[in-house]
């Protein structure tokens, strides 16, 4: 147990916008164990879009050392980068930047279509079996305009789920959604990592914190706050405590 | 990443934008099958005036009297009287390449069946002529030597001829005509040969032995022409430089002077029009080429446009694994896709349109094998050529851009 997924020590990106040096991270450093849900908290400007770019391996730090799975990842050449993407990591978007027109099920496979291991029947039933995880087994034919945004937002979570990552990394994954469908999707993620998947969520709002085991909090490029949460708030119970819409 | 996945994903790409693909499809197709209608027009003109000219005898060497110009505007050579019997003499014991010769006469008269008359041309020829000009007989039989040698007062007509004075369908074997005032007995038709491309009807002739027309009708010592046929159409060329040899000692002409005759076998008359409607073809060509460029640089376009409308998708195709190849790739088989799949309509429609030329305008065509494959082979090279740029600056496209592009 306790195996650490993330490693990050003294992690700093500088970017040069014209004459001056913007320092997006000055040097922060921690690790993340399977099995945690970890959310990155920090307002606009605070690095946490930085922090995002690098953990999923998008970005290069300008110094300091990134671990994933104990593969380090400076130094990688933009093909190994794509690689380690594809089979180690999940992605979550706000706006889950579905293909349109696409059916779901096509949508859950693409990123097993840029993996040469996976053989095309695996394929099917990988992606099959990730939107039946997601609850959207009967929806498998249906394209992203045919789906509601928390349909849609399922998708994009079996999509992230089918390559059998070792952590979900996802960007304000419910920053389109109304409460009601952010509680279901967190309830979601929340079932997921009961299964053991390490989830690491990039938010601003503080409730969604509530829910996870871990909360890392980012100010101008520097960790303010990293603290476990004693209390973790069930999403399914919060759910249920809504007031009933009436349509 | 199976190179299977990536067709696949291109494949999806294009029937998803089925309408704009095949708008950017229909330069392409327009190019290929008007390069096709093209050369099908060109290589047909091309092949009817060489069987046309084929059907007068491919083998004939024509010697002319007088200097040859070879412009288009030649100076009448019957007026020239450089050409005798004694050359056509000394070129049929000298020459090795030929296998007929035939003096040739001619002149203009009023052929006259009774009540009938009809306007004509008779050649006065030997026995040979026949061969020379590959024309067999419908009727009857050709003068013998012996008849020449008499000057004997025989002829063969053409159909055309026999129509109009024997407009009632007589047998005209055996019967007395007159030409201008000669009297003469019909002794054979010619085998019908119609009209040549130059609108020239083969069959207005009338053919009697060269020297009943030379003494008795045109009362001259000289020749017109003398016709030959080569040993085969690959010796033609040689066996003209032979007559002129032959002829230039026997005019006993210095090196210094120029020709008084002029020798010309058919295979120069066939490459002087071919050369005219080569021409021609490598303009119809040309204007299809750019077409086909146009439509190159459609494919171009509508790829750079979509790559750019993309840009998130390409993004999120490389946050999930696909390396800068795979995303290259994939554009640059939607671009070869596009193009080939136009190209393949394009030679259906240049075909089709082709047989509707042939079947409705009547215009010989002629498909040659070589222009599919060449324009086929140049569309695809176009899908590569415009389909690379655009694709390129996808593969190089930053995926943390690319993801918030909007």
């Amino acid at each position: 147990m306790n195996k650490e997924i993330i490693k990050i020590n003294d992690l700093k990106r500088e970017f040069t916008m014209g004459n001056e040096i913007v320092h997006a991270l000055r040097g922060i450093s921690f690790t993340i164990n399977e099995g945690e849900f970890v959310t990155i908290m920090g307002s606009s400007g605070s690095g946490k879009s930085t922090l995002l770019n690098i953990l999923g391996c998008l970005d290069q730090p300008t110094s300091g050392t990134y671990e994933i799975d104990n593969v380090k990842v400076k130094d990688l050449s933009r093909n190994e980068l794509a690689t380690i993407r594809n089979e180690k990591i999940g992605f979550i978007f706000q706006s889950y930047n579905l293909l349109a027109r696409t059916s779901a099920l096509e949508n859950v496979e693409l990123p097993l279509l840029y993996n040469s291991k996976v053989s095309t029947e695996e394929r099917k039933e990988r992606a099959y079996k990730a939107l039946e995880m997601v609850g959207l087994g009967d929806r498998m034919g249906h394209t992203p305009s045919q789906l509601s945004g928390g349909q849609q937002q399922r998708v994009a979570i079996a999509r992230s789920l089918v390559n059998n990552p070792v952590m979900i990394l996802a960007d304000e994954a419910t920053g389109n959604l109304d409460t009601r469908t952010s509680y279901e999707i967190m309830s979601l993620f929340q079932e997921l990592n009961e299964k053991g998947i390490t989830i690491t969520f990039v938010t601003h709002e503080p409730d969604i914190a509530t829910f996870s085991s871990r909360t890392i909090v980012l100010k101008d490029g520097n960790i303010i706050k990293d603290y476990l949460n004693k209390d973790i708030k069930s999403a399914a119970t919060e759910l249920a405590a809504l007031p009933v819409e009436d349509h | 990443m199976r190179l299977l996945n990536l067709f696949k994903i291109a494949f999806k790409a294009i029937v998803l934008n089925k309408v704009r693909t095949l708008l950017t499809m229909l330069g392409i197709i327009i190019g290929v099958a008007a390069v096709i209608a093209m050369l099908a027009i060109g290589e047909g003109s091309k092949e009817s005036i060489r069987s046309t000219i084929s059907s007068m005898g491919s083998n004939m060497i024509t010697i002319r009297p007088g200097e040859d110009d070879r412009g288009p505007a030649r100076g009448s050579g019957g007026d020239v009287q450089t050409l005798t019997l004694n050359d056509y003499e000394v070129i049929k014991e000298k020459s090795t390449l030929l296998n007929y010769i035939t003096p040739l006469v001619n002149g203009g008269g009023q052929v006259i069946n009774g009540a009938n008359n009809w306007p004509s041309t008779i050649y006065g020829v030997n026995p040979e002529y026949l061969d020379i000009k590959v024309v067999g007989l419908q009727n009857g039989s050709m003068f013998t030597d012996a008849e020449v040698q008499s000057a004997s007062k025989v002829v063969l007509l053409g159909q055309t001829v026999v129509d109009n004075i024997f407009p009632d369908g007589e047998d005209p074997i055996g019967k007395l005509i007159r030409f201008n005032s000669i009297p003469f007995k019909v002794i054979g038709v010619l085998e019908q040969k119609g009209e040549n491309t130059f609108g020239q009807d083969q069959d207005d002739v009338v053919i009697a032995p060269f020297t009943t027309v030379q003494k008795r009708i045109l009362a001259i010592d000289y020749l017109n022409q003398i016709l030959a046929s080569a040993v085969s159409e690959d010796d033609a060329p040689e066996a003209v430089t032979e007559v002129t040899e032959i002829l230039r000692a026997q005019h006993k002409l210095l090196d210094n002077q120029n020709d008084d005759f002029s020798v010309r076998s058919m295979e120069e008359l066939i490459s002087t029009f071919s050369s005219t409607s080569e021409m021609l073809t490598v303009l119809l060509v040309a204007v299809a080429g750019i077409s086909l460029l146009i439509g190159g640089i459609g494919i171009m376009n509508i790829m750079y446009v979509s790559v750019k409308e993309r840009t998130k998708e390409i993004g999120l195709r490389m946050a999930v694994g696909g390396k800068g190849s795979d995303i290259l790739m994939q554009f640059l088989i939607e671009a070869i896709l596009i193009s080939i799949t136009g190209g393949i309509l394009g030679v259906i429609l240049g075909l089709s349109s082709t047989y509707f030329i042939e079947t409705f305008l009547q215009w010989p065509t002629s498909v040659a094998l070589y222009s599919i494959i060449i324009s086929f082979a140049v569309c695809a090279v176009t899908g590569i050529f415009f389909g690379w740029y655009p694709a390129r600056k996808a593969a190089a496209l930053d995926p943390i851009t690319a993801l918030r592009y909007e």
